[in-house]
């Protein structure tokens, strides 16, 4: 069971702060991150941009509980989640349930049609079949592919599978959502769709959403934005444009 | 919960079933082999109750007449019937030996016996009993002879006038049953160029051909060319009386060696077919080796090729348990498959086999278990490679 160790000033986002990495020791220490500092609120996108080898998916690691940061805090829905160690007990449980991912590459389980693929983590959580069918479903009808609901993955475009992909994310009603460059295999036009589709569910959901990005695109569509270099963080504003 | 095994096996079951098949057919092998064992052991006891005897009466230190060459002289059957307990008692002679049937030889064995004695095929499945005292074979029905049909044993042209089944020897080759005096013929008479060889060998010694002693040469002759040996007798005691007891007084007083059914079971199971049954048991070894292998090997590869998938599941924040059970599950389902697909096969090509094969329903549970056990053990090699997997794969860079 988790263990709560609440801090009702914070933030219900993600909060970090002086998050530092150092993967090895000695000579051959590298400090993948140094002293990083963020603060995405609910219903709020954020975009993570940088070189290649930055930081930005060491960041992400740290973020999805899948590394462990050297040093700092973190702290999620009010939560403290990393302090000098991991705070909560059960990682395996805080990204089922906490934490949604969106990738690259959609990644969904091809053996799983589409309605399965999304109630699979309520599944996981615990929920009956038919609750997690019934969640997936209502998911899918907001993000437009409830007509895919029973084909296989094989069977759907690059753009419906990414849908598919960030209904899976917000099965478990997460409070952050982590996306890795989920727009990289798409054109400008489906680019721009996902991203409409991830503001349009951070505020109807009122998760934070965190997108690490390389694409040019869509940086625009950003009200704020970290940049990140040598392992560390600069925020600066973004445009903010509305997607048609 | 969704059975996360169930479903990528029916998405690819195409694959699946073909793998399972590969592997069927490889577990058909192994049953098979078992039931070539079972064969031997089922032709030897075959040949014991067909021949109808309660004890074997052969040669003073040997294991004869299967194990081993015994050879009695055909009188002796005649002090065997006068002792207390005994029923019946018979010569037969057994000799493994090539049959000419048309431009072809048959290996069989060839079997001479008296008629209505214990030695005689028990039953017919399709003509009549022998009628008469010389050149009439009953044979059974996997030599392939018919009918009506002419073989040659030795010099002596046969007609097959029955048929029997299930007769075989400890070897599996089949039987062929003629006249007990023309089974002795076939079996110690020396051809006609050795004969007239020895009959010149022996006019030419004077003292076996002495001027005065007329008759003596013929006499002499006459026997070396005819021949009384037989290789045993059968005996059948009297109802109440134990084989054993009767067995002891005939090497007590005969200074023969007398077995009774266990003995003669023993013989030829713990010993005669012993060397074939350890070369079967190395095959099997190996055939359960080979197949755990195959299926690591397989459900090893099924697994490399989800490892993404597995990943995502891993951050998503499925239960080690969860992964370790859909490739368990995996591992069964393929055996279940193979077993089927084996245990098919077996059935199908197992009357094709030259020798008797037997499939015994509980060597099909016993193979049933070890493959599912073979199965789950492979598959542990495969759950620890996926146990392997860092969720941070997912995540890439």
């Amino acid at each position: 069971m988790m263990e709560p160790a609440m801090e009702p000033a914070m933030d219900k986002g993600i909060h970090i702060e002086g998050l530092s990495k150092r993967y090895g020791a000695g000579d051959t220490a590298v400090d993948a991150l140094k002293e990083v500092n963020m603060s995405v609120a609910p219903g709020e996108v954020i975009g993570l941009v940088g070189p290649s080898g930055s930081g930005k998916t060491t960041l992400l690691k740290c973020l999805g509980a899948v590394i462990e940061p050297t040093r700092g805090r973190m702290t999620l829905g009010g939560e403290v989640i990393y302090e000098q160690g991991w705070k909560i007990p059960d990682l395996r449980a805080l990204r089922r349930d906490r934490i949604g991912f969106v990738f690259q590459a959609p990644y969904l389980i091809p053996f799983l049609d589409v309605t399965d693929n999304v109630a699979l983590l309520p599944m996981l959580a615990g929920r009956s079949n038919s609750e997690s069918r019934a969640r997936a479903l209502e998911l899918l009808q907001t993000l437009d592919v409830a007509h895919r609901a029973r084909a296989q993955i094989s069977e759907l475009s690059g753009g419906e599978q990414q849908r598919v992909s960030i209904a899976r994310a917000l099965a478990n009603r997460p409070p952050v959502i982590l996306a890795d460059e989920p727009t990289a295999p798409l054109d400008s036009e489906r680019a721009l769709t996902v991203m409409r589709i991830l503001n349009q569910m951070a505020r109807q959901y009122q998760t934070a959403i965190i997108v690490v990005t390389h694409d040019e695109k869509i940086i625009p569509t950003f009200k704020r934005i970290y940049h990140i270099r040598d392992g560390r963080t600069v925020e600066e504003a973004g445009e903010g444009r509305e997607i048609s | 919960m969704i059975n996360l095994a169930g479903r990528d096996i029916l998405h690819s079951w195409g694959k699946f079933v073909l793998t399972g098949m590969g592997l069927g057919l490889l577990i058909g092998v192994t049953l098979t082999m078992a039931g070539v064992y079972r064969g031997m052991v089922d032709d030897a006891k075959v040949l014991l109750t067909n021949s109808g005897a309660d004890l074997w009466v052969v040669q003073k230190d040997t294991q004869g007449p299967y194990a081993e060459s015994s050879s009695i002289k055909d009188d002796v059957y005649r002090q065997i019937l006068g002792l207390a307990g005994v029923a019946r008692a018979a010569n037969v002679t057994y000799l493994t030996m090539q049959v000419r049937h048309g431009d072809k030889d048959e290996r069989t064995m060839v079997v001479g016996f008296e008629p209505d004695q214990p030695g005689e095929p028990g039953y017919l499945v399709a003509g009549r009993r022998l009628v008469r005292g010389h050149y009439e074979a009953i044979a059974d029905v996997k030599t392939g002879f018919r009918l009506g049909e002419r073989i040659r044993i030795r010099r002596h042209d046969y007609e097959v006038v029955g048929l029997t089944s299930r007769m075989v020897s400890s070897g599996g080759d089949p039987m062929v049953f003629i006249p007990l005096k023309d089974a002795q013929e076939a079996q110690f008479l020396k051809d006609n160029d050795a004969i007239i060889g020895d009959r010149a060998r022996t006019a030419a010694n004077p003292s076996l051909n002495r001027p005065g002693v007329p008759g003596l040469l013929d006499a002499i002759n006459a026997s070396q060319s005819s021949n009384r040996n037989v290789n045993a007798v059968l005996v059948r005691v009297e109802a109440g009386t134990a084989p054993d007891a009767v067995a002891k007084e005939i090497r007590r007083w005969k200074h023969l060696e007398a077995y009774t059914g266990t003995q003669m079971e023993d013989i030829l199971i713990a010993k005669l077919i012993a060397t074939a049954a350890k070369q079967i048991g190395m095959f099997l070894a190996i055939l359960v080796i080979v197949s755990a292998a195959i299926v690591a090997f397989i459900i090893y590869t099924m697994t490399l090729g989800k490892i993404r998938e597995i990943a995502v599941l891993k951050l998503i924040g499925t239960h080690n348990r969860t992964i370790s059970a859909m490739i368990l599950q995996q591992a069964v389902g393929l055996g279940l498959i193979g077993f089927a697909v084996g245990k098919i096969a077996a059935t199908l090509w197992a009357p094709a086999f030259p020798k008797f094969v037997l499939l015994e329903p509980a060597d099909a549970i016993s193979g049933f278990v070890i493959v599912m056990v073979v199965c789950a053990l492979a598959s542990t090699l495969a759950i620890h490679a996926a146990l392997k997997v860092d969720p941070a794969e997912a995540i890439g860079g």
